[in-house]
């Protein structure tokens, strides 16, 4: 009698298995499992149809607000491609817009130019910002500044976002942009006085900005000064 | 196997096995969305809508899947409901949906949901596993209320954006930053300890005294 | 080389998997324990995410652009066929070792840290060194908390704890002091 109830084998207690525990054949487990994958194959392609449009479109209009923000309300904006170091209007067939950075020329109904909107990121004070600036290449003057993405801490480093005195500074900055501490400054067209107890996350901004200059610069001189590809 | 009503299938979730709190289940959505009271709100509602949708295929189709491939079919069914509610959550309030980030895809491996599959809707007709699945998803939307609330009232002086105290509240900014998850569940299974301790204590003395009642 | 170790560190400390993510909290709060069983731990979470790492690119590379929808699902199969090879590789390495990690080893499919590096190395565009330094620094950052975490809990067995907060209620303040003391890290890596 004591050996049943030693024995793990509950298989006496429990009621008889209904007959669809019994050992599928292969056929039916890929059956199974090809059936279920291909139906929510299905739905997903089906919602994916369904919300693609509405999400480029909302993605699209992100990237216009912010442009009108940073180019001070241009009325209509193009798309530069940064391929192997320089500017070009088109990309080759083959070639997909994702896979290039991007900067947007801002004009005026006149067709005079505003400026070029810039998009960069680098790593902050927690992890990556990214922002864009619009840029005037004639004064060399910063137009505006958006920080986009950011993981700064709440409250000290998001600051470069809800702090607007200091995002207000970065219009009609010259460049190369120079961070200083609040009240060290002396004045200088090209300075920033950077936010107090946010000085990593500041110097990131700026460090942002001035690199992506760096490196568009000789590429917008080229671009502008040989005419249009 | 216990028989249960209905009510108690439905009830069962909500509170006293509870997901997040009870049964230690889907701790990282819990702890990573709830720094405001909107993201948790929007997690709940996706996690409630991933476990009802899953439920309701599984114990719908429960005699066509073999044993074998039960688990791997599970998974399929609640991949396929999140990456709905992802793709539909981005084009509806993209927002929110650039705050929740990675998180609303790591619903799918959400032990609770899985977990109820499993234990439950694999077995019990339709309208039980609903009512289970129900209860145990808003069960899963109190959880998250309760530390997105606290997190968000100290940590930002607001709640759902509106701000609480005026501009002269210090925040304890602590409260929406990592640390702060976790120290708010601890100190929210702290107080549920306790409460349980006393409510232990006081049905022992209320029932028949215990010989060793004395000693203690 | 300098944005690899930097990728690296900041998945390991500045932005920790556990301590900021909160990340792989069901081995963390059930593993810790012991640090024998938590370097284990740490070690197998390691050896899945190198594999998954170099699938998900692959994935990411030739079969997403045409679908990106599926990405969710790729994924899943991925990582639950890594644990599948690891567990199978552990098995003949080492049975003891299989022995010792016993139901843990399953449970890394439902870890939600492994998917979330997936996805993030796929948001983030890595390509296929960077993702495995992404990995690596993941790996090692979870093994690290895993590891600490043991340790607090071996020596606080030996102390007087209220009875309120013994369990979980004490490991997540335990956690929350560690994430507190990792956000230290955080500005480790700005240049100046």
């Amino acid at each position: 009698m004591t050996e049943e109830n030693l024995t793990t084998d509950t298989a006496q207690d429990a009621p008889p298995p209904p007959p669809q525990q019994e050992e599928a054949s292969p056929l039916r487990l890929v059956l199974t499992l090809g059936i279920a994958g291909a139906l929510a194959g299905f739905l997903i392609v089906f919602v994916y149809v369904a919300t693609l449009p509405i999400i480029t479109a909302n993605k699209a209009a992100e990237l216009r607000e912010a442009i009108q923000l940073v180019l001070g309300a241009p009325d209509q904006f193009d798309t530069l491609f940064v391929v192997d170091g320089e500017l070009r209007e088109e990309l080759d067939a083959g070639q997909a817009p994702e896979d290039f950075d991007q900067i947007y020329p801002g004009y005026r109904d006149d067709g005079t130019q505003i400026g070029y909107a810039i998009q960069a990121a680098e790593f902050g004070f927690q992890d990556v910002v990214r922002l864009i600036f619009g840029y005037d290449a004639e004064t060399q003057e910063i137009l505006g500044m958006l920080v986009l993405e950011h993981k700064e801490t709440p409250g000290l480093g998001d600051k470069i976002v809800k702090d607007l005195a200091f995002v207000g500074q970065f219009v009609e900055t010259t460049t190369p942009v120079a961070g200083v501490k609040v009240g060290a400054g002396t004045g200088a067209e090209n300075e920033i006085d950077m936010i107090t107890g946010a000085t990593i996350s500041s110097r990131a901004v700026i460090r942002i900005i001035n690199n992506a200059l760096e490196r568009l610069n000789p590429m917008i001189d080229a671009y502008s000064g040989g005419g249009s590809r | 196997m216990r028989v249960t009503t209905p009510q108690q299938d439905f009830t069962r979730g909500i509170w006293r096995e509870n997901p997040v709190l009870i049964q230690m289940l889907g701790l990282c959505p819990a702890l990573a969305v709830t720094n405001t009271v909107v993201n948790a709100i929007a997690m709940g509602l996706a996690t409630f809508f991933v476990l009802t949708g899953s439920s309701l295929l599984v114990s719908t189709f429960k005699k066509l899947i073999p044993n074998q491939v039960r688990i791997s079919t599970y998974i399929v069914i609640i991949a396929t409901f999140v990456t709905v509610i992802d793709m539909t959550l981005q084009a509806a309030v993209p927002d929110i949906h650039k705050e929740l980030g990675a998180f609303i895809a790591l619903i799918v491996v959400n032990c609770m949901i899985l977990g109820r599959q499993e234990a439950f809707a694999s077995k019990k007709p339709v309208g039980r596993s609903l009512l289970d699945a129900a209860g145990t998803g808003i069960g899963f939307m109190i959880a998250l209320l309760i530390l997105g609330t606290f997190r968000e009232i100290l940590g930002s002086g607001s709640v759902l954006g509106f701000s609480l105290f005026g501009s002269n509240f210090e925040p304890w900014v602590v409260f929406v930053l990592p640390p702060g998850g976790f120290l708010t569940i601890g100190f929210v299974l702290l107080g549920l300890n306790a409460y349980r301790k006393r409510r232990d204590e006081r049905a022992t003395a209320l029932s028949p005294a215990v010989p060793q009642e004395e000693a203690a | 080389m300098n944005n690899l170790l930097l990728i690296l560190i900041s998945a390991m400390v500045v932005n920790n998997f556990t301590l900021f993510y909160f990340l792989g909290l069901c081995p963390f709060m059930g593993v810790s324990g012991r640090v024998e069983t938590a370097l284990r731990m740490g070690a197998a979470n390691l050896f899945v995410l190198t594999i998954t790492s170099i699938c998900a690119w692959f994935l990411y590379a030739f079969i997403l652009p045409a679908a990106p929808y599926l990405r969710l699902i790729s994924f899943i199969v991925v990582i639950a066929s890594s644990v599948q090879i690891v567990e199978i590789a552990i098995k003949k390495i080492s049975p003891a070792l299989f022995r010792a990690l016993g139901i843990y080893l399953p449970l890394i499919t439902t870890n939600c840290a492994i998917l979330f590096f997936a996805i993030q190395s796929t948001n983030k565009g890595y390509g296929f060194i960077e993702s495995l330094f992404y990995a690596w620094g993941a790996g090692l950052g979870l093994t690290l908390a895993l590891v600490l975490m043991a340790s607090i809990r071996e020596d606080s067995e030996l102390v007087t704890v209220p009875e309120v907060a013994k369990g979980t209620a004490l490991t997540f303040i335990i956690a929350g002091c560690l994430s507190l003391a990792f956000m230290g890290f955080a500005g480790l890596l700005s240049a100046s």
